[in-house]
């Protein structure tokens, strides 16, 4: 079991007010708070070992290549990667995608396939839909039905022998749906296509284990799971990130260079062009240990609590509407009320202190699926409380009051 | 009128109010009653595209001086949009091109008018000025 009030301790932004309220922050799937152990990680690197990493031979390069590298087998265990160098650092998930994307340029020729969910975020749309306009592949879509779950009897219609790539996000950031990637991933196979999951809302609740899915490309950014910006990982599977071309060009992602030539290094320099986000990397896998020691199964109970806690008492709130009605759902509710707009209740709210997103949350197509300009998004948190739910219960009923 | 007179006087009117709450409740009243912009003119032409709401704004020139409707889908962004209204609309060109919003600062509505904020107010101004400046040249 997990003690909530102990585990707030560890979260100074928790105790602070915000228009003179304290604080409720229910904007996590936007990105997570930092515990003080992330945080001490970050002051620890800058006061005592920040040097650039691989290339030093002093003692400063060295402890921060060490930790550097250390942390790519953080990531590589927590993932269940079979190696470490399976494991590229990126800027975060969208950078993940457009690596991927970038390197299927080459391997894609005109009518070949891709297919993406109706459920995806625009970083998970705009990239393939780029790599369709270079390659003269197609783009699919995988429908979704009223509760915001993809119809799979649809996505077995769409697979045939041009389909190369599957793309779908674990987890919907707009509604909280958490997909069957496993079947998704074993009926693409059985066409030989590639799948990535997008895994940046899936990671801050369960602890996905790459081998078991047998997934290809699996990315996520720290930000969600308590680490810093700026910094995530791209999962890529050794045969297929051997295939990749390199995304971009650079210092640390070569053997050889002359003017004639250039020799690219192995993996998983290959991929980390320049000098990367070295701090964020180190936090990133002391944000994993911190999750880790909570354990994903106490996170993913208590989480569940809340959501069932929260969707009740939402619901007795006189036309409320939930959009995202999966029984497999993560503590996200995307909801609206009559006809008020998103905009109005989300400003009213940051004036009792409670953060929660309004708008499209960069789904446009779903938002366009339920005919809404939008939604107001509350999602929870380990570190979030009942308590905290009732104070936004009110501060709800209270705009709904104001705005009515 | 001048416009500085106008805002000063909505300074007056809210420095009355002695929270946010007020504050809020009188603009979400505004955008409740006025009658901002004629349906026709809520055309795809007139409408600036917030990321969070939309604003729809039309001009025309009566008597050298121009008049404005507008309208939003939220309705604290409307009740802005009234304030913001009833201070350029009914002005000559001339003075609209000169004047600031300075005044939102001191009605506590600063974050309102942020560029960061997407609501489409800041475009709205810089659309205000944009009929301004070319009423401005057709009286020339």
């Amino acid at each position: 079991m997990l003690n909530v009030q102990d585990i707030r301790k560890d979260f100074p932004i928790l105790n602070r007010k915000v228009n003179g309220k304290p604080l409720i922050y229910f904007d996590n799937a936007a990105t997570s708070q930092t515990p003080q152990q992330v945080i001490d990680v970050i002051v620890s690197y800058y006061s005592n070992y920040n040097a650039n990493i691989h290339r030093g031979v002093h003692s400063l390069s060295q402890e921060a290549t060490d930790a550097y590298e250390k942390a790519r087998i953080t990531i590589q265990k927590h993932f269940n990667a079979k190696e470490a160098h399976e494991i590229i650092y990126t800027s975060g998930t969208t950078h993940g995608i457009n690596l991927v994307a970038n390197g299927f340029s080459s391997l894609l020729k005109k009518g070949d396939e891709i297919i993406v969910s109706a459920l995806e975020h625009h970083s998970n749309i705009v990239p393939w839909q780029m790599l369709c306009e270079r390659t003269g592949a197609v783009l699919k879509v995988i429908p979704m039905n009223e509760d915001g779950e993809l119809i799979l009897a649809d996505f077995d219609a769409l697979l045939n022998e041009a389909t190369k790539l599957v793309f779908v996000n674990h987890i919907s950031n707009a509604l909280g749906t958490i997909n069957p990637i496993e079947y998704i991933i074993d009926r693409a196979h059985s066409v030989g296509a590639a799948v990535l999951v997008d895994g940046a809302q899936s990671c801050p609740h369960l602890k996905p284990d790459v081998q078991a899915l047998d997934v290809d490309f699996y990315v996520c950014s720290a930000h969600k799971i308590c680490g810093p910006t700026g910094v995530g990982m791209l999962y890529g599977k050794e045969e297929w990130l051997k295939k990749l071309p390199p995304y971009q060009g650079g210092g640390e992602m070569i053997a050889e260079v002359s003017f004639e030539k250039t020799t690219y290094a192995g993996l998983p320099h290959k991929f980390e062009a320049g000098t990367p986000n070295i701090c964020g990397g180190i936090a990133f896998a002391a944000a994993l240990d911190y999750m880790n020691a909570i354990g994903f199964e106490n996170i993913a109970a208590y989480e569940n609590e809340l959501l069932s806690y929260a969707t009740e008492r939402l619901l007795q709130i006189d036309d409320l509407k939930i959009f995202g009605t999966s029984e497999e759902k993560t503590s996200v509710i995307s909801f609206n009320v009559g006809t008020i707009h998103p905009y109005d209740i989300g400003t009213i709210l940051d004036k009792m202190g409670v953060a929660v997103r309004t708008g499209h949350h960069c789904a446009q197509p779903i938002m366009d699926f339920f005919k809404i300009p939008g939604t107001i998004r509350a999602s929870f948190m380990f570190y979030n409380t009942k308590a905290e739910i009732d104070a936004f219960v009110v501060a709800l009923k209270k705009a709904i009051m104001m705005l009515s | 009128m001048t416009i500085e007179d106008v805002q000063n006087e909505i300074i007056d009117e809210f420095s009355m109010f002695e929270d946010w709450e007020e504050r809020y409740q009188y603009m979400i009243d505004l955008g409740k009653d006025l009658p901002l912009i004629d349906e026709k003119y809520k055309t795809d032409d007139n409408i600036i595209k917030g990321c969070q709401s939309k604003v729809w704004v039309h001009a025309n020139l009566e008597d050298d001086k121009v008049q404005f409707t507008a309208d939003s889908d939220a309705i604290i962004t409307k009740g802005i949009i009234a304030i913001l209204i009833r201070t350029f609309s009914n002005q000559h060109p001339k003075a609209i091109i000169e004047a600031n919003t300075d005044f939102i600062d001191q009605i506590g509505l600063k974050e309102h008018l942020s560029p960061t904020r997407a609501n489409g107010l800041v475009s709205m101004i810089k659309q205000l000025k944009m009929y301004a400046i070319a009423y401005q040249t057709q009286l020339k």
